[in-house]
């Protein structure tokens, strides 16, 4: 079974270099899906997010969901990076990859990956005012669970 | 000593990131933990004080509130996880 790649870090991450990562001298991928999670500015009073994760059970969580997600879908690659610190309205939070030889494979991979990390992976967002004021914690979601649990019927 | 690490708001409301703290015998349970840590002050009260929405991770690995916490050496309390 092929490895992750996992990151868990502060800097930005590019696109392109991501995907050159998982497919340069490649020839048996066929689909390649990526996902990006953005800061939004909530109608333009968001002024920052700051992402608190757990060093060291955040990357070893990405990893497990990752290799859940390999293994299921059979999948010729993927990369998982999510970012921590301050982030500003239009940066990016999150990236992930997902190869396989047909697209629905790595759509479903990409998909599932998201649903897993968004509901185990251990990172918390508390929202900064554009005011400066500093806001609340982001309350998890019913529907981020929903989301989690569809995976768990069928295959 | 067991050491005990906070996240996000259980950290802010504690009032501190991590402790070294030596747990008594009848503590075996996440739950029990969970409990004891409530009587420790007002601080440790205001944060735990609907303990079913508190998670936590055992050597970094989730764990349920009836899961023993015997041969732990470090216990996560957070809330629900917000990434992505």
């Amino acid at each position: 079974m092929i490895a992750p790649f996992v990151k868990v870090q502060r800097e930005d991450f590019e696109l392109q270099t991501e995907i050159d990562r998982l497919t340069d001298g490649r020839r048996d991928i066929g689909a390649v899906v990526t996902f990006s999670g953005l800061c939004r500015d909530e109608g333009g009073t968001l002024g920052a997010l700051e992402l608190e994760h757990y060093p060291g059970m955040a990357e070893a969580e990405i990893d497990r969901i990752a290799k859940l997600a390999i293994e299921r879908f059979e999948l010729l690659g993927l990369t998982a990076i999510h970012r921590y610190g301050k982030i500003a309205p239009g940066e990016n939070i999150v990236l992930v990859i997902a190869a396989a030889p047909h697209r629905q494979a790595a759509f479903d991979g990409a998909n599932f990956v998201m649903d897993f990390l968004k509901t185990s992976a251990p990172f918390w967002k508390k929202e900064h005012g554009k005011d400066g004021t500093q806001g609340s914690w982001v309350s998890a979601k019913d529907a981020d669970d929903a989301a989690r649990a569809k995976w768990a019927g069928n295959k | 000593m067991t050491k005990l690490v906070y996240f996000a708001w259980v950290r802010e409301r504690i009032g501190k990131a991590e402790e070294e703290i030596s747990l008594p015998a009848d503590v075996v349970t996440v739950g029990d933990l969970l409990s004891h840590l409530k009587g420790l002050g007002e601080e440790y009260e205001a944060a735990l004080q609907f303990p079913q929405a508190i998670r936590v991770a055992i050597n970094m690995e989730h764990a349920e509130h009836d899961e023993l916490i015997a041969g732990a050496r470090e216990i996560g309390l957070f809330p629900p996880m917000t990434g992505g």
